[in-house]
């Protein structure tokens, strides 16, 4: 029997970015919040020592911070014709864990999705008819750039983020990217000092017309007090980045930008190794009246509040809203209900080039988000109406590392080990540089997520199950990509150069992105989206899903600045319009 | 009574405790009103003692150092890897959480799967480790009349080749192929010859000198703008061993 | 009867709320919490030389605490060290500074005190060695080293730092029976921390700090020369951030008055063989935060130029080396970042060759610090 606790006004699952920045707003706003996080406290001088953080096989190889599949896996399959069966180890995407989430150990890309994806159907609709998007599951988002603009630029202030501005109020900037929708404001800090491998790839780029700029960088590229007074360093090019926390307070978290001062927040408390089981609604499943957790002893509990925030990652807030029947499940054969609907990840691949030793890149000198990207072949900035696919991929050369288990790139043909295995090493480690494509990510009816119906948890309560493959609209856009990669690359000149092509069959085995979307998406339409426009939930309203959960498609680019900027978005509507007034923002 | 405790923990100018409200209670860790720290904290790496075998009999650890050295053998380059201590590092390696699985989803059913599933046996790495050298010189002395170790360097090469997607098929059991045993003594022996020396491998730090990567140092500002120049500082390793 | 007394409650209300917040401030002021703690049911440890002592609970618990006390044991324990009964206080409850405080104030403090949650909370005081568990010697001691006589005339500030917010209990050094000794305010090791000097000495002082960098220290645990952290951190929570503007204002002006009384006694040359070994390990561990160039930045104090690294003794410095250390969090500045431990990697030579290479860099003059200093630092863990 699950203690029972007293009532707090709103109860938030997870403190990683979107529920730190959820429960300072609602905090400040003067709610009684409490914050419920399955993993431990992290803080930068106590768990990110200088001394040690630098510890490829810890961090980087056994993944210490990540979330290990012992507490929650998942299982997957390419399409209903397989059986999901379950990653025992978590290889293609790498969900993170703990006080921060994955914005300790993320690298820090950070992007505004455009105008042209919030309402993405009337877009490509309009420009290029209904057919060209027929057999993909795009649906505009509910809301639109312009009102979430100031958002963007809240998160983009809160973190820090270091780059130059493309499109300010309409008017391009030269060395920004020219492709991005309009700001009303620069990032509040300048681009980072570039090394060389990024300042070769521009340079190439411009030989080709192409219009390369700064990667918006969330290692800073100075010290900088943000608008809550928290202050934070500047990056040094450790090169330890992704899949390590920052050491030095110079990657935005919410350890660094956020924490400081929710913690010291009265009316706040968390309570780490704590995980949510379930969140229990009302007898007529119209509202929450609490969520049990269990603690680490293996006690459970049931926290009531008025409200419930779904901050838990986007995977694991489906999870709980179909494990707690907010909502309906999707049905990729009818169509019928929403969580669950329009997963997407997304559609990457890679360029790797070899040069003799007159070149020599230090690939060492790195940070997750020091480098540059360019946006000519992204989303719909170039005209598709020749072409047989929708959707492009942004071409970032930012190369976050030279961490020798994990990177010692060899030129293709060269034996995996042995004594010509060695000199390759040698030969390629310093003199070899790369660049890669990052594609959108389109939604289709057969790719959703729901309920796995063998495999469950230490708890006992059924995986996550994820139907996932590259759709055939997106396989021709990467292989699109490719060549354009193909032509960048002559242009280096390199001794000898190799471009991957995407196949069908998604492998959960190796890395490849841990941009995960969609399942509990927002939208105008209830029939279609798990969420209104202001992330609450159409059969709930008195629960919020906040995450990447929350997209209706993935764009080019990483999410997590959109992720941030949802999560100012939705903190607004609950603490300006919810609060006064409980009950459905958006009538069904 | 957690609260006095809480507060009889600060030693009063003698510490520079925070002031979490870090109830040890029963409902989890509570933490308001403060970044919970604490003198000393944190959990830095345990140095291996780099003498005995803590998992392999000594019959597996002659097996394992005649794989790491052909693997990775001694040239100009840097000296093979068991002079670089790889038989050690897998040793201490399997002998700890890694071995065991810990992290590892290990629940049933086990299902025979596709490629894009992933390992779905029940063997931990440590139990992957264990067959696959059994089976390994099963095959070496059905095939050669001697244990892997007695093989002439070529022969090795030869037996680790065919593994390698070469064609040979250990008897190991259904949900564990070949392929799988092969990639995990390599991904392994590579992160021995690759990973911080206090882990038992990359003796005096071999392998980062050999490519040129140095180490654990955190800042590079002074080198950022210097394109095209190799870094002219050398190796240095978690426990300040400097090269 | 009751009805009388209800009535004179309800006309009472007003001057006692007065009064609480009168006496709320005094708390402040005299930083109660930082030995009694944030509930003040002490139970604080106290490493002093002779021994340890425990802080007793203040809350007015009738059991455990003070609610047996009347307003006059409060003011005779507070100004002259005698507690209910007779019982002797020691100076780690500073009494000798708190001496200074009119009645008004300290009735107002117990008045404030009447009004704190009372905690069930028996605390054994005196853990002291012998002989110095025993309180009656106290007579001898006050007799010597206590002159409430001598009031702290003058400017607020004065009263302020040598009254009670007693600066003087860790910033003035101490003869071996624990009494302070001139100069006064001019540094002292501390149960294994070394406050610094506040006088006005251009190399272990204040005199390169502004009047109003001082103030935003003391309002917000921070500078652009430094970060409170430690004991000062704690002090700097409770007390001084919460005080008032004119408060501060009349602190900082005192302290800046202050002539030069600290000093180092000098520093080692640049050749020295621990500075020399004090480069390498300097740039692997401490670089990335604090700059080659030894200026730190907006978020991490500088070492370049700063009086904290040249102090006379390097208690601190090796403390936060070995253990790190935590900023303090104020509202104006919450950042509450901190230095990580890195005992597990440094041995005692290490620590000792890179803090002497930080003492003698960048213009900085300090003496050379002992690998002895490091490990006695270290075992007091």
């Amino acid at each position: 029997m699950a203690k029972l606790l007293p009532r707090r006004d709103a109860v938030i699952i997870g403190l990683g970015w979107t529920g730190s920045i959820i429960a300072q707003q609602l905090a400040q706003a003067g709610l009684n919040v409490v914050a419920i996080e399955r993993g431990p406290w992290r803080d930068t001088p106590t768990d990110f020592n200088i001394g040690y953080m630098q510890d490829e096989l810890r961090y980087g190889i056994r993944k210490e911070l990540f979330l290990q599949p012992a507490v929650e896996a998942m299982t997957m399959r390419n399409d209903a014709s397989q059986t999901a069966l379950p990653m025992r180890d978590y290889g293609s995407f790498l969900p993170g864990n703990g006080v921060g989430g994955a914005g300790v150990h993320w690298n820090g890309h950070t992007w505004r999705f455009w105008d042209s994806d919030f309402s993405i159907r009337s877009h490509l609709t309009r420009r290029y008819g209904a057919k060209k998007i027929a057999g993909l599951q795009l649906q505009d988002w509910g809301a639109t750039y312009a009102e979430l603009e100031h958002c963007f630029d809240r998160f983009e202030y809160l973190a820090g983020i270091s780059g130059k501005a493309g499109n300010l109020r309409g008017r391009i900037q030269p060395g920004g990217n020219p492709f991005e929708s309009p700001r009303a404001r620069d990032y509040p800090n300048p681009p980072m000092k570039m090394s060389y491998a990024p300042t070769l790839f521009a340079q190439k780029a411009r030989e080709l017309g192409w219009h390369p700029f700064p990667t918006p960088s969330a290692n800073l590229s100075r010290s900088y007090v943000n608008p809550l007074g928290v202050r934070m360093g500047q990056c040094t090019y450790c090169g330890f980045c992704e899949r390590f926390a920052c050491a030095n307070y110079s990657k935005a978290s919410p350890q660094t930008c956020v924490l400081p001062v929710l913690m010291r927040q009265p009316n706040f408390e968390l309570r780490s190794e704590c995980e949510v089981l379930t969140v229990n609604l009302t007898p007529d499943g119209k509202a929450a009246k609490s969520v049990t957790y269990i603690d680490a002893k293996g006690v459970e509990y049931e926290q009531p509040g008025d409200m419930v925030v779904l901050c838990a990652y986007g995977l694991m807030n489906v999870r709980l809203m179909l494990l707690s029947k907010i909502g309906r499940q999707y049905d990729p054969v009818s169509g019928k209900g929403t969580v669950g609907r329009n997963y997407c990840y997304q559609t990457s691949s890679a360029a790797r080039l070899f040069f003799d030793s007159g070149k020599t890149f230090n690939p060492f000198i790195a940070a997750g988000s020091l480098g540059q990207t360019l946006d000519d072949f992204n989303g719909d900035a170039f005209d598709h109406s020749a072409l047989g696919f929708v959707g492009g991929a942004g071409f970032n050369c930012v190369l976050t590392n030279g961490r020798p288990i994990g990177y010692r790139p060899t030129a293709p043909g060269s034996p995996r080990w042995g004594a010509k295995w060695k000199q390759a090493v040698v030969d390629g480690y310093q003199h070899s540089t790369g660049f890669s494509s990052q594609g959108s990510s389109y939604p289709v009816r057969q790719n959703y997520l729901d309920l796995d119906p063998t495999y469950s948890d230490r708890h006992g309560r059924p995986l996550l199950r994820v139907t996932f493959d590259f759709p055939d609209n997106d396989i021709a856009m990467s292989h699109h990509m490719s060549d354009q990669m193909e032509k960048l690359a002559k242009v280096y000149g390199a001794k000898v150069a190799t471009v991957s092509r995407l196949k069908k069959g998604w492998d959960s085995v190796p890395y490849q992105s841990t941009h995960n979307t969609g399942g509990a998406v927002m939208g105008a339409d209830p029939k279609t989206s798990a969420v209104n426009k202001y992330l609450q939930s159409w059969d709930v309203p008195n629960v919020f899903v906040v995450g990447a959960s929350a997209f209706a498609h993935n764009a080019g680019m990483n999410p997590t600045g959109t992720v941030g900027a949802l999560a100012f978005w939705a903190a607004e509507a609950i603490t300006t319009k919810y609060i006064k007034s409980p009950g459905a923002l958006v009538p069904a | 009574m957690a609260e006095q405790r809480a507060i009889s923990r600060r030693w009063l100018l003698a510490s520079a405790a925070a002031l979490p409200v870090l109830a040890g209670a029963a409902d989890g860790r509570s933490i308001s009103g403060n970044l919970p720290w604490s003198p000393y904290a944190g959990e830095p790496p345990r140095p291996v003692n780099p003498l005995g075998w803590y998992f392999f009999t000594a019959a597996e650890a002659a097996t394992v150092e005649a794989i790491v050295d052909r693997l990775i053998p001694a040239d100009h380059l840097s000296p093979g890897g068991k002079a670089c201590g790889c038989a050690v590092f897998i040793d201490r390696q399997l002998a700890g959480t890694f071995g065991r699985g810990v992290n590892l989803y290990t629940r049933p059913p086990f299902a025979a799967g596709l490629s894009t599933q992933g390992y779905q046996g029940d063997l931990t790495p440590a139990g992957r480790w264990r067959m696959g050298l059994a089976a390994l010189n099963d095959h070496a002395r059905a095939s050669y009349k001697k244990d892997f170790t007695a093989l002439a360097a070529a022969q090795q090469d030869m037996v680790l080749a065919g593994l390698d997607g070469g064609g040979i098929a250990l008897k190991l059991k259904p949900g564990y192929s070949t392929k799988e045993f092969f990639e995990l003594v390599l991904q392994n022996t590579m992160e021995g010859f690759f990973a911080d020396p206090l882990y038992g491998g990359n003796r005096g730090m071999a392998s980062w000198r050999m490519i040129g990567f140095p180490g654990t140092r955190y800042d590079y500002r002074d080198h950022i703008d210097r394109h095209n120049v190799p870094y002219p500082r050398g190796p240095v390793s978690l426990y300040g061993m400097e090269g | 009867m009751r009805r009388l007394a209800f009535l004179a409650l309800l006309f009472a209300a007003p001057a006692l709320a007065a009064n609480t917040d009168a006496g709320k401030y005094q708390a402040v002021l005299g930083d109660c919490a930082g030995c009694h703690g944030k509930t003040l049911a002490g139970g604080v440890a106290l490493q002093m030389p002779f021994g340890t002592l425990v802080t007793p609970n203040i809350t007015p618990d009738r059991d455990t605490g003070t609610g047996n006390w009347s307003a006059a044991d409060f003011r005779k324990a507070m100004k002259t060290g005698v507690a209910p009964g007779g019982k002797l206080l020691y100076p780690a409850m500073p009494y000798p500074a708190y001496a200074h405080m009119p009645d008004g104030d300290v009735d107002a403090l117990f008045a404030y005190l009447r009004t704190v949650r009372p905690v069930k909370n028996a605390v054994r005081v005196n853990r002291l060695r012998f002989p110095f568990n025993i309180r009656f010697l106290m007579r001898g001691w006050n007799l010597l080293f206590f002159h409430p006589e001598n009031g702290a005339g003058g400017s607020r500030g004065r009263y302020l730092v040598e009254g009670p917010a007693h600066c003087g209990t860790c910033h003035t050094p101490k003869n071996l029976l624990g009494a302070d000794k001139a100069p006064a305010l001019s540094g002292a090791v501390l149960a294994g921390w070394y406050a610094p000097d506040l006088t006005g000495d251009r190399v272990t002082g204040l005199a390169s700090w502004s009047k109003a960098g001082l103030v935003e220290y003391l309002k917000t645990g921070r500078n652009s020369h430094s970060i409170a952290s430690g004991p000062m951190a704690e002090a700097v929570e409770n007390s001084t951030a919460l005080m008032t503007d004119g408060d501060l204002d009349a602190i900082a002006t005192y302290i800046k008055g202050l002539p030069a009384a600290g000093g180092n006694g000098g520093g080692v040359p640049r050749g020295d063989m621990q500075v020399q070994a004090g480069v390498a390990v300097y740039r692997l561990n401490c670089s990335a935060c604090h700059g080659a160039d030894g200026k730190g930045s907006a978020i991490f104090p500088p070492l370049a130029g700063n009086p904290n690294v040249r102090q006379a003794s390097a208690e601190t410095l090796a403390r936060v080396v070995l253990a790190g250390t935590r900023g303090a969090a104020t509202k104006g500045a919450p950042t509450g970042q901190g230095m990580p431990s890195l005992g597990w990697k440094l041995d005692d030579a290490a620590v000792a060759n890179v803090l002497t290479y930080i003492r003698n860099n960048w213009g900085n003059s300090a003496p050379a610090v002992e690998a002895g200093l490091v490990e006695r630092v270290r075992a007091a863990k």
